[in-house]
């Protein structure tokens, strides 16, 4: 346990503007060597920008910095590097084309800065050591010379790691690690930075999932709107009592599972494959069915063919085998494979689509909340000139329905905020009173709040009868939501399993398993 | 406390917003600045008073009734070649083909009052013309479009080549129909009975070229604000993803949006012809085809303003050469301050969009 008297790091009073917006506003926090620290904090609550004054990529406004008591100016990457500390981001900033050894000498001047490689020609084989040596101390698995477009998101992960590690990291500060890792890879993953705090160094994690902050860390900072809020020791404090510090007031942690009515089948998928432009296979003989007044959670690493799917059923992506077909209310079927959106509609089928990508697919960046309802009006009437007046009415709707927080409705949609953004698209899809709901990545970015939202609006359209096909990427959401989970790996379904009964590690194995059967 | 800040010396900031009065502000401040930069050249390298020299430039453009007409009809002909591309560059489709569609609708014209000047009345004849040049920069415009949208072929590029296939082509059909005979251009087409020429509303012959002009620029603005067209190219232009998922077919509304560039281009090329030079050159279009595409970003494709930026650049073309005749000068010169102005104004909208901070000084950081 941390025994030291002398924090390794403080930061005092730091501020740091972005023009108007307060980033963060006189904060404090100290950090001691061998010990795990969690920053807590809902999104936009300044967590990242902090950690990046550490990494040198931001300098702050005010307030100073003190490593092992001195005061220290961190102005780049470099600086931060020579203080022993290192920052792995959320988007990993390596070189495909290079393997992991390559990345980790990437940028080090040979004969000033690294031992371990020859002076005046490239010799990969003393870092290669050296990286042994590191993963052996820790617990890494790395292939020194495996290519960096080879390896899966969490071995990339491992690489960044090792990379601060290589470079003497002493304090490693880690922005959201487990987004994208799968229930197996964050234990991993967990069991390396636990061997790091034994070795005595400092590992700050930045997060917003209660369990994590539980599992790994000895004491948790928490930022609410940039300012620090206050520290607690891990094991004295609960889920419940770091939310209400997090968000400011009382908030309910569980999300509603209404009991489905009147179910039958509303979407059937049949044998679907699709291959991406580059001859890839990315769906591989899918097929389900989704109910009429039912959540079909759909579970899987990202980019096992959760996009695709979504993509084809909405007409958007094109299909080299199988089947999607509709089946109305009076039980006649029809085939979407092969019809774009708009003739989609004009067979009276009501399918709406929460893509992924809101500002890139569902919205226009720089449309206004009005121009943006009218994407999906626009056609209507016979007249040259498309009608204004519905959309803007309906753009007030929403605003004022989901309590969209904007200027006006004449505000470009990327001058909102994350949470903002997705009410005005989830708003627009519903609006059209759908009988199947697509949605990608629902609550991503979102904080708390907003996605409590979103969860009460797709148990809504749920009670109203409509099919819900709900990816997601938060396991414990799933199944708290969900009625049943599809599970994808690779682009095969690796298993459907209830929500009701499903436990966590059993969907977190199908995750790796490529139709039920386990690989490598 | 600690003095050794290195905190950088200037950072730069978004900004969120502007209200209209300091955006115009900045813009105004800029010429300004311009000019003072202009003078200050002036003085150093000609010995000329700058205000002049300035003078000069007004009268280049305000001189007398003349020159006014001149300015005017300029205006009109590149600001029909800006609103034709704006729905292009709107669409984010690299158009950099104005000097070929203008031409493909000056050879349409001239090949109707060449071949036909004599065989029919001069109504049908001018109506004749106006159709096959509209057709011509429509089908100029619509191949690289059609590439595009089929294969994915680059717009910049291949709208670029077809500026010097057209010039070709008008080239071979110089020699074909030159007149006089050996002198390798074609003079005022149908000089003597001045069939297929455009008749001078009351007097003046460029009232109807400005007329039309004007047409065509509300026309624009109005197809780009309010139709289901306009919304549809612009939606394209921002987001094909965002396009692709409402279904909007893509590969259409570039070919359709092409075409209409084409038809305007091609009406531009008609009026070059029938209005206003009578007669076919390589270089009837003068540039203009790239000039316009200035004129439509100064404008942010707005139609309406580009009447604004447009005038400040055929003022500023008029200026310079003005002041080249009245002061003896070398042309260039008349470039250089052309190329200055044009530095400022367009070096403004950095200002506009971007906000500088400077750091504190020391004092000022020990008060904050």
């Amino acid at each position: 346990m941390p025994k030291s008297n002398t924090p390794a790091v403080s930061m005092r009073n730091i501020t740091k503007t972005f023009g108007d917006i307060v980033a963060n506003h006189k904060v404090d926090l100290d950090i001691y060597r061998g010990e795990v620290l969690s920053l807590l904090g809902e999104n936009g609550s300044g967590k990242t920008t902090l950690m990046n004054m550490l990494a040198g990529i931001y300098y702050p406004d005010e307030g100073e910095i003190l490593i092992d008591g001195k005061p220290v100016q961190i102005s780049s990457p470099k600086d931060a590097f020579d203080y022993g500390i290192g920052m792995i981001h959320q988007h990993f900033k390596l070189v495909n084309v290079f393997t992991a050894v390559e990345n980790i000498v990437l940028g080090m001047d040979e004969d000033a800065e690294d031992k371990h490689i020859g002076k005046g020609k490239l010799d990969l084989e003393g870092p290669s050591k050296r990286i042994k040596e590191i993963c052996d101390t820790y617990g890494f698995d790395v292939n020194p010379n495996q290519k960096v477009y080879d390896m899966s998101v969490s071995q990339k992960q491992t690489v960044e790691i090792v990379k601060a590690l290589y470079r003497g990291a002493e304090i490693l500060i880690l922005d959201e690690p487990t987004a994208v890792l799968t229930p197996q890879e964050t234990e991993k993953l967990f069991t390396v930075l636990r061997n790091m705090r034994k070795d005595g160094k400092t590992v700050i994690i930045i997060t917003h999932k209660l369990h994590e902050v539980e599992a790994i860390s000895d004491k948790v900072a928490i930022l609410r709107k940039g300012e620090f809020i206050g520290e607690l020791i891990t094991k004295d404090t609960n889920a419940q009592e770091m939310t209400n510090m997090m968000v400011g007031r009382e908030v309910k942690l569980n999300i509603d599972r209404p009991e489905p009515k009147n179910v039958k089948p509303r979407l059937e998928v049949s044998g679907l494959t699709v291959r991406s432009d580059d001859g890839l296979l990315k769906l591989d003989d899918v097929s389900f069915t989704a109910n009429t007044g039912e959540v079909l959670g759909i579970a899987g690493i990202s980019g096992c063919g959760q996009k695709e799917l979504l993509e084809a059923i909405s007409g958007l992506q094109d299909i080299e085998k199988g089947d999607v077909v509709y089946i109305n209310d009076d039980g006649t079927r029809e085939s979407l494979i092969g019809v774009n959106p708009v003739d989609i509609e004009n067979k009276g089928v009501a399918l709406s689509f929460v893509p992924e990508d809101r500002l890139g697919m569902g919205l226009v960046a720089n449309m206004d909340l009005s121009e943006n309802m009218m994407l999906r009006s626009f056609r209507s009437g016979k007249s040259l000139f498309a009608n204004r007046k519905t959309p803007r009415n309906l753009a007030q709707k929403v605003v004022n329905d989901l309590e969209v927080v904007t200027p006006g409705i004449t505000t470009p949609v990327r001058k909102l905020s994350g949470g903002n953004v997705q009410k005005v698209l989830v708003g627009r899809e519903i609006e059209r009173a759908p009988s199947v709901l697509l949605t990608a990545y629902a609550v991503r970015g979102l904080d708390i709040n907003a996605s409590y939202t979103i969860y009460d609006l797709i148990n809504k359209q749920k009670e109203r009868g409509v099919a819900v096909i709900f990816v997601g990427e938060d396991l414990d959401v799933l199944l708290e939501l969900s009625d049943r989970i599809l599970v994808l790996c690779g682009g095969k379904v690796s298993g459907i399993v209830d929500g009701r009964t499903a436990d966590k590690n059993e969907v977190g194995l199908l995750m790796t398993r490529i139709g039920g059967e386990k690989v490598g | 406390m600690d003095n050794k800040k290195k905190e950088p010396l200037i950072h730069i900031t978004r900004r969120k917003n502007i209200s209209r009065g300091k955006e115009w502000a900045i813009r105004l401040g800029a010429i300004l600045a311009a000019l003072v930069v202009c003078g200050i050249i002036t003085t150093l390298t000609t010995h000329l008073n700058p205000f002049s020299v300035y003078g000069a430039m007004w009268d280049g453009s305000f001189g007398s009734e003349r020159k006014m007409w001149a300015l005017s009809k300029e205006l009109s002909i590149l600001l029909m070649i800006s609103v034709a591309l704006a729905p292009s560059f709107k669409m984010k489709f690299w158009n950099l083909g104005g000097e070929g569609q203008v031409l493909a609708g000056v050879l349409a014209t001239s090949a109707c009052m060449i071949t036909l000047g004599s065989k029919m009345g001069n109504g049908a004849l001018i109506l004749l013309s106006l159709v096959a040049a509209l057709i011509a920069g429509a089908v100029w415009a619509f191949i690289p479009a059609f590439f595009r949208a089929k294969w994915n072929t680059n717009e910049t590029l291949f709208t670029l080549m077809m500026n010097y296939v057209a010039m070709q082509i008008v080239a071979y059909f110089i020699i074909k129909w030159e007149s006089p005979k050996g002198s390798g251009k074609v003079g005022i087409i149908n000089s003597s009975t001045e069939a297929g020429w455009l008749p001078y509303l009351g007097g003046k012959q460029y009232l109807l070229v400005v007329i039309v002009a004007v047409i065509v620029t509300v026309l624009m603005y109005i197809y780009l604000k309010y139709s289901k067209q306009g919304y549809e190219l612009t939606v394209v232009g921002e987001s094909e993803n965002t396009a692709r998922y409402v279904g909007i077919n893509v590969g259409k509304v570039i070919m359709r949006t092409l075409v209409v560039t084409g038809l305007v281009c091609g009406l531009v090329g008609f009026l070059l012809v029938s209005a206003t030079d009578h007669t076919i050159t390589t270089t009837l279009a003068g540039g203009r085809g790239f000039l316009g595409v200035m004129v439509a970003w100064l404008a942010h494709f707005n139609p309406i303003g580009m009447i604004l930026s447009g005038l400040l650049i055929v003022f500023m073309s008029r200026g310079a050469s003005e002041i080249s005749t009245a002061f003896g000068l070398n042309r260039s010169f008349g470039d250089i301050i052309t190329g200055i102005i044009l530095f400022f104004v367009i070096g403004s909208e950095f200002f506009i969009n971007y906000q500088i901070h400077f750091r504190k000084s020391g004092k000022e950081a020990a008060d904050a």
